[in-house]
């Protein structure tokens, strides 16, 4: 055993390759099967038949609405969440600790939440100015969160020599700082573009037609195999160009230190008594993203009489059965994937990893769909199951679990289970001493992520649920479907105190690597 | 390494058949009487608990949408779970019934409500109604000024002065009467002008609510949501008044909500006993007196009192099954509006 481990570098303790073979096989082909039938129930509908369903003005609204708010999304949350970054990580702004939780606690609101704060504020607010101005406050943390990590870790050594060779302050700025974020902007701005995609409860309470709101119309009226498919299609096609997009954006500049010597934290800009306005343009971002939903609901919560009824406590329950599985199943599907990722002897292997960020870039409603037509058709046994949810759940959501876990197994290097091997720890022992110990934080941590979008999911869920079920999202959209917010409220304050200790987990881990 | 994948492998096989297992499962009681309903959450409450009450008989609820609901139950076909449909408006019970998926309405429940008031197939029976009504905004039109059918909104006169809930099963069997009454070339026009004229709201609600706050003079909405507000605080009916336009006009269209017996039901008997109550004097007065505001259809019986009488609003003469969604859908999509 000894020659063949000194022969091929394959740790001991790892599984039997067929088995992790099989398993990031069969998760693999789990999140491929939505698109797999969604493009086939579209091919069957035929040329001719997709030609006259997709080209037509009604389409092209669709079209230009979708892209119009993407791209008014992603450049409002660059702005926003880049200069926020750049102001509490590189200024001399005050309370940065206080700053940095309060920019990111926007996670804890869904967006469909923020919608209801403003339509209470603003009840006429509508269109393509009132569904932007909500998308960007609920999602600039996706920028936000990254480029502050970058912007902490970096080394003040490229600027000062930026600044020696006389480059003016804004123009090192401009060639040293941003080049360096430009993964952590790209990457974000990928995040908020396919949020934009999938969104629906936003969209529809403002009244802004886009493909997911179009799908679940139709879905509605019973034209999911026909018009719905196709139009799904399109959703398909959007998301693998943004996906393209997003990595010729990224570039491919090393951005990485490659000197030896410690990191010089940066002399952080003196901002002076620009700290007035700056302060106050941040507190009037929070007051958007976090005030005027949270003022909304205590406000209708204020009118309900009875908020603990209608179902409440079950919905919480159904919430944290169902996301609760779908974090662990996630976590525990994304290991096969990782392990050929980060292990894999053969090239090729992370393929698999790739497979799964496609899915994820799906809306929750497509992903359902095809749930729906396979279940119906081959496993009634499963159709209208929890079970069934929870599997959409993990396909949604796997791309979270398979980033944390990712980050575990890079640290825990196979020499260092190679020493303790070498020590005479058996196998199972080095797992348990060194690898366990090792990744047990970053897969709670994905499991933190995939619990916090279960909890929140509204089109899977609509479509999904068993018989009888309700979840938060699902309960609160019943409601304020009906514009009766009173009985909303109780659903959307459950939502925000759910999300409260896994996003305050969330910035303690982020907080920690410096 | 077998040590750890047999025992991981249990542990996954645990979860998996514990999730299926659990809560979360699919919680029909096959014991139980299914109803598969898309009516109001609260009537059908009421319902189900009324005639539990005085047969014993204990029912379980799935709640959806007319359209997709329907849809769901055509899908699931011979298996289904649902042994009752009911539903808001009757086109989504037609989709069932066009799959054969229906039994016969037993003749005594029949002869609780009056004949033109269920389809003369038989083969489902009303269990309420709602009346197509103009909600306007008495300071932005006067009523002299209001159109005298709802097929004039095609008008251009009426661009970007009215709104409705399209994408709704409300607004959609509206326009399935319409398609009965004036045919499909009449229909087809009159959407294409709507997609140019009007302002799509995502329901009855909202669409009474603008009108309510001026964003547009007119709506076209079903009643009980302009009386029930009014019975309540007014909050989105107070700046508006109601117009019927009678004369057997499209847009006196009185839509009625379905109730069928399923087929493939496994406890058929119950199932009829179920819309035998549902439709009979105690069945809808427990209507007339939920507040809903939507008229009750049994012989006899006595609606709601803030409500103009039924027989009043002189609505045009279909047979409801011969409303076709489908068509409608079809005819919607073609003009842009879904």
């Amino acid at each position: 055993m000894s020659s063949t481990l000194s022969a091929t570098h394959r740790p001991r303790w790892s599984f039997p390759s067929w088995l992790v073979l099989l398993s990031a096989a069969s998760v693999a082909s789990l999140v491929l099967l939505p698109i797999a039938v969604i493009v086939s129930r579209g091919a069957g509908v035929g040329l001719e038949g997709a030609v006259t369903t997709l080209v037509r003005p009604r389409v092209g609204e669709l079209l230009l609405n979708t892209l119009s708010l993407a791209a008014i999304t992603v450049a409002g949350t660059t702005v926003l969440g880049v200069g926020a970054a750049w102001l509490v990580e590189r200024t001399t702004l005050r309370g940065r600790a206080f700053w940095r939780s309060l920019l990111i606690a926007p996670l804890a609101v869904p967006a469909f939440v923020v919608a209801f704060g403003w339509l209470t504020l603003a009840p006429s607010m509508q269109g393509l100015a009132g569904a932007a101005v909500v998308t960007t406050l609920a999602y600039f943390p996706f920028v936000f969160l990254p480029v502050a990590a970058v912007l902490r870790g970096l080394d003040q050594a490229g600027e000062d020599s930026a600044r020696a060779l006389g480059l003016s302050a804004f123009a090192t700025l401009r060639r040293v700082v941003l080049p360096q974020c430009r993964a952590a902007i790209s990457g974000g701005a990928l995040l908020v573009t396919l949020h934009v995609f999938a969104e629906y409860g936003v969209l529809e309470m403002m009244r802004f037609p886009t493909f997911t709101t179009a799908i679940l119309e139709q879905f509605a009226m019973g034209n999911s195999a026909t018009t719905g498919s196709l139009l799904a299609c399109v959703l398909v096609v959007l998301c693998v160009l943004a996906l393209a997009v997003e990595r010729l954006a990224r570039g491919t500049a090393r951005v990485a230190r490659t000197g030896r010597g410690t990191i010089r934290h940066g002399t952080p800009h003196r901002i002076g008594w620009w700290s007035i306005p700056v302060t106050a343009g941040l507190l009037l971002v929070l007051a958007g993203a976090i005030g005027v939903p949270v003022t909304a609901v205590l406000r209708w919560l204020s009118k309900n009489t009875d908020p603990f009824g209608g179902g409440l406590g079950m919905a919480v329950l159904a919430t944290l059965e169902l996301a609760a599985y779908a974090s662990v199943l996630a976590v525990l599907a994304a290991l096969p994937i990782v392990w050929l990722a980060v292990r894999g002897r053969r090239r090729g292997a992370s393929i698999f990893e790739r497979a799964t960020y496609l899915a994820s870039a799906l809306p929750g409603v497509v992903v359902a769909l095809a749930f729906v037509a396979v279940s119906v058709r081959f496993a009634r046994g499963l159709y209208q199951t929890g079970f069934l949810l929870v599997l959409a759940y993990v396909v949604l959501f796997l791309p979270r679990a398979v980033v944390a876990v990712r980050s575990g197994l890079e640290h825990a290097q196979p020499a260092l289970v190679e020493s303790a091997r070498s020590l005479g720890i058996s196998s199972f022992g080095a797992f348990r001493r060194v690898v366990l110990p090792l990744m047990a934080r970053p897969i709670a941590a994905g499991a933190v992520l995939v619990f916090m979008a279960a909890s929140t999911e509204l089109t899977a869920t609509l479509l999904l649920a068993p018989t009888g079920v309700s979840t938060l999202a699902t309960g609160f959209w019943a409601a304020s479907d009906q514009l009766d917010y009173v009985t909303a409220a109780p659903y959307a304050l459950a939502l925000i105190v759910l999300s409260v200790p896994l996003s305050v987990t969330l910035m303690r881990e982020a907080a920690r690597k410096k | 390494m077998k040590r750890i994948a047999l025992p991981l492998l249990a542990i996954l096989s645990l979860l998996v058949t514990g999730c299926a297992a659990a809560g979360t499962g699919d919680g029909l009681d096959p014991s139980k009487l299914t109803v598969y309903s898309s009516q109001h959450e609260n009537i059908t409450k009421a319902w189900v608990a009324g005639f539990t009450k005085q047969t014993g008989i204990k029912v379980q609820v799935r709640f959806g949408k007319d359209a997709s609901m329907g849809n769901q139950i055509v899908e699931e076909g011979d298996t289904s779970k649902a042994d009752v449909f009911l539903t808001e408006n009757s086109p989504a019970m037609t989709t069932v019934q066009n799959a054969g998926l229906l039994a016969d309405v037993s003749d005594s429940t029949l002869a609780q409500i009056p004949a033109d008031r269920a389809p003369s197939n038989k083969k489902w029976t009303g269990i309420a109604a709602r009346s197509t009504v103009l909600v306007y905004n008495p300071s932005m039109i006067s009523e002299a000024d209001l159109p005298k059918s709802l097929m004039d909104l095609a008008d251009p006169k009426w661009k970007g002065k009215w709104g409705a809930g399209a994408t709704g099963a409300d607004f959609q069997a509206i326009v399935a009467g319409m398609l009965a009454a004036k045919g499909a070339d009449a229909t087809e026009a009159w959407l294409k002008a709507m997609k140019s004229n009007a302002t799509v709201f995502q329901n009855n609600i909202v669409t009474m609510k603008a009108v309510n706050a001026g964003e547009v003079p007119l709506g076209v909405i079903y009643h009980y949501y302009w009386y029930r507000d009014q019975a309540g605080t007014k909050e989105g009916s107070g700046h508006t008044a109601l117009h019927y336009f009678k004369n057997q006009d499209p847009g006196a269209f009185v839509s009625l909500s379905a109730g069928g017996v399923l087929k493939s039901s496994r406890h058929a008997d119950e199932a009829q006993k179920f819309l035998a109550y549902v439709t009979s004097p105690e069945g809808q007065a427990v209507l007339s007196e939920s507040g809903s505001k939507e008229y009750a259809v049994a012989e006899g019986v006595a609606s709601d009192p803030a409500l103009p009488p039924l027989d009043t609003l002189d609505a045009p003469k279909i047979d409801p099954f011969t409303l076709d969604a489908k068509k409608v859908a079809q005819l919607m999509t073609d003009a842009g509006i879904l």
